[in-house]
């Protein structure tokens, strides 16, 4: 299929479609609202059920009930929308069921702003909802990855009995950019066999469930749980990265923040300094082990992002302490510039900070 | 000639068609020809990649950006259109470009200038893109054009071919483009009026083109953006 030109929103849409998703429940919020249009027009020409609930809490709760009997469902929303989620992601979670959930940031924290930002990555990779869960978190920092993770996503979802989320900054769903639809690599997806699909007789009810009144079958449900998210850990970290062997600094950044670094890198290795990338694509499981490679002689690690340095964390328990770590970020919806990350990478250079 | 076409410009199209870039290097070409313009942002449709958000960069090219709520910014997505709007309409020795937001949805707002869409005194663009889903074929981007024809109340005077794959752009990408453009026109007995590329694409298409060629450089799309 030839490239065509598409706004982020919609090729999550049309990616979904692709990936045999039936199902979406969602409640309009900018600056996703593309996506449920699209689906409203799309969907039920493939087949599928779009239907816009009452809010959001209905929509994830819509969610947990496609997912329990089986069909491939998402939801969407931007990071207000999201947080009314959360106790439906949760219930998700425990009662292991796959879907998947697009985040499309926006400024924070409240009702915030509709410009762009990354302010979630807390409440996505440490669980905004309550207990021990994990959710799969994907970054995509162009449209052709988005449409490709969503494909993969819906196949993760599965082969784990997971929910898996798309965190996206407004830029990656607003952005117009060529894509065209590849199919995925093919995963061995373990059959639905838990699904509450009807019984015809031949079988024991399926129940779908996270309440567990005996605490030692909810401890070994646990224990299951947790067995499951350390296999997650060892078989779906992705990341992508640049010359950390031979690089003086390095930078650490996801979604639009890390073209805006590589515009940087460019200008700065045009000006002779050698500056390497470490773009996580799975913010959980995240790439830890990419840091090892980093050469001794690296000066420090420059964290970008929009928000006040919620990946830093992570970055610190990579590194260890083997090299200070810094960070570059804007808030509030502002987007940093190539110029902004050029002197902070040039003041690490300089011993200034 | 860009000089020739009649004081208000009304750009419309499907979303993502480009309608902007060209609303945008239309008003800063006429600015250049030393005319008086007025540009007129009437997208309630788009948060972001607005013309208001280079409302700055604009002004002093001597261009006057009427956004949908002057005080807001870029910040705000509410429907409203600013009332200045009416100024650069009544007050003929504006220029006028308005910027329309995508699709008939954006094309609702054009209807309380109606009385000012006087036949013979308005040019209305169809932005047509074919690299976009939605408007790949004849019939479809007939359809379009049709339903925002209805939906904004005046007659589409020029076809304006886009087809953009951004800054991958090709000539042959272009000529695609034209081929749905003269196809369309043919069928609607609309002229191709103008054919938009990056410059250093245009440089390359023939001369003997249907429509004017029509260079722009692209105001939206930041250096890091493909």
């Amino acid at each position: 299929m030839a490239k065509v030109l598409m706004k982020g929103n919609e090729a999550i849409g049309a990616a979904a479609i692709e990936a045999g998703c039936k199902y979406f429940f969602g409640y309009p919020i900018t600056p996703q609202s593309e996506l449920p249009e699209f689906m409203a027009r799309e969907l039920p020409k493939a087949g599928g059920v779009f239907l816009q609930a009452e809010s959001e809490i209905a929509a994830i709760n819509m969610v947990y009930g496609a997912a329990g009997s089986g069909a491939r469902v998402m939801t969407s929303s931007s990071s207000p929308g999201i947080s009314l989620k959360q106790e439906g992601i949760s219930y998700i979670a425990g009662a292991e069921l796959p879907c998947l959930i697009v985040n499309i940031m926006r400024g924070g924290p409240g009702l915030g702003s509709i410009q762009p930002s990354q302010t979630d990555y807390f409440q996505a990779t440490r669980g905004g909802g309550n207990g021990d869960y994990r959710l799969v978190v994907l970054a995509p920092s162009n449209v052709q990855e988005l449409v490709d993770l969503i494909i993969e996503g819906f196949d993760i979802a599965d082969q784990y009995r997971n929910p898996v989320m798309i965190l996206g900054d407004g830029m990656i769903g607003q952005m117009m950019e060529p894509v065209e639809f590849k199919k995925p690599k093919t995963r061995e997806l373990p059959p639905k066999d838990w699904a509450t699909n009807g019984t015809k007789g031949e079988r024991k009810p399926n129940i779908i469930n996270s309440l567990y009144l005996s605490p030692e079958e909810l401890e070994a449900h646990n224990i299951r749980l947790q067995a499951k998210y350390q296999k997650i850990r060892e078989n779906e970290v992705k990341v992508e990265s640049y010359n950390i062997e031979d690089a003086d600094v390095v930078i650490a950044a996801y979604g639009t923040t890390s073209r805006i670094a590589k515009t940087a890198i460019a200008q700065l290795e045009k000006e002779g300094y050698k500056v390497g990338l470490i773009r996580p694509i799975s913010l959980w499981p995240y790439p830890y082990d990419e840091f090892n490679k980093i050469s001794d002689k690296c000066k420090g690690i420059l964290t970008v992002e929009m928000n006040s340095g919620q990946m830093v964390d992570d970055v610190k328990i990579a590194v260890n302490g083997r090299f200070p770590v810094y960070f570059h970020g804007r808030l509030g919806g502002m987007v940093p510039t190539p110029n902004e990350i050029i002197e902070k990478v040039k003041k690490i250079y300089g011993g200034e900070i | 000639m860009i000089l020739n076409d009649k004081r208000i410009r009304i750009v419309v199209g499907h979303y993502g068609s480009g309608k902007t870039e060209f609303s945008v290097n239309y008003a800063v070409k006429l600015a250049e020809q030393g005319r008086k313009v007025a540009l007129a942002d009437l997208d309630v449709v788009n948060a972001y990649f607005r013309s208001r958000e280079k409302a700055e960069e604009l002004s002093s090219m001597g261009i006057r950006v009427i956004g949908s709520h002057e005080s807001s910014g870029s910040a705000i997505d509410v429907p409203a259109i600013a009332a200045d709007v009416y100024s650069p309409l009544q007050d003929e020795s504006y220029d006028v470009v308005l910027d329309v937001g995508g699709d008939p949805a954006g094309a609702r707002t054009l209807g309380r200038y109606h009385n000012y869409f006087i036949e013979g005194k308005y040019d209305m663009f169809f932005v047509l893109n074919a690299n976009r889903p939605e408007t790949q074929s004849v019939d479809k981007a007939i359809e379009y054009l049709r339903k925002i024809e209805d939906m904004a109340r005046a007659k589409a005077t020029g076809i304006v071919n886009t087809t953009h794959l951004l800054k991958s752009t090709t000539v042959e990408d272009v000529l695609r483009g034209q081929q749905l453009a003269e196809q369309v026109s043919e069928k609607i007995g609309i002229p191709i009026r103008y054919v938009v590329a990056l410059e250093h694409v245009a440089n390359k298409l023939p001369s003997n083109i249907n429509g004017e060629i029509f260079p722009i450089k692209l105001f939206m799309r930041e250096d890091w953006m493909v």
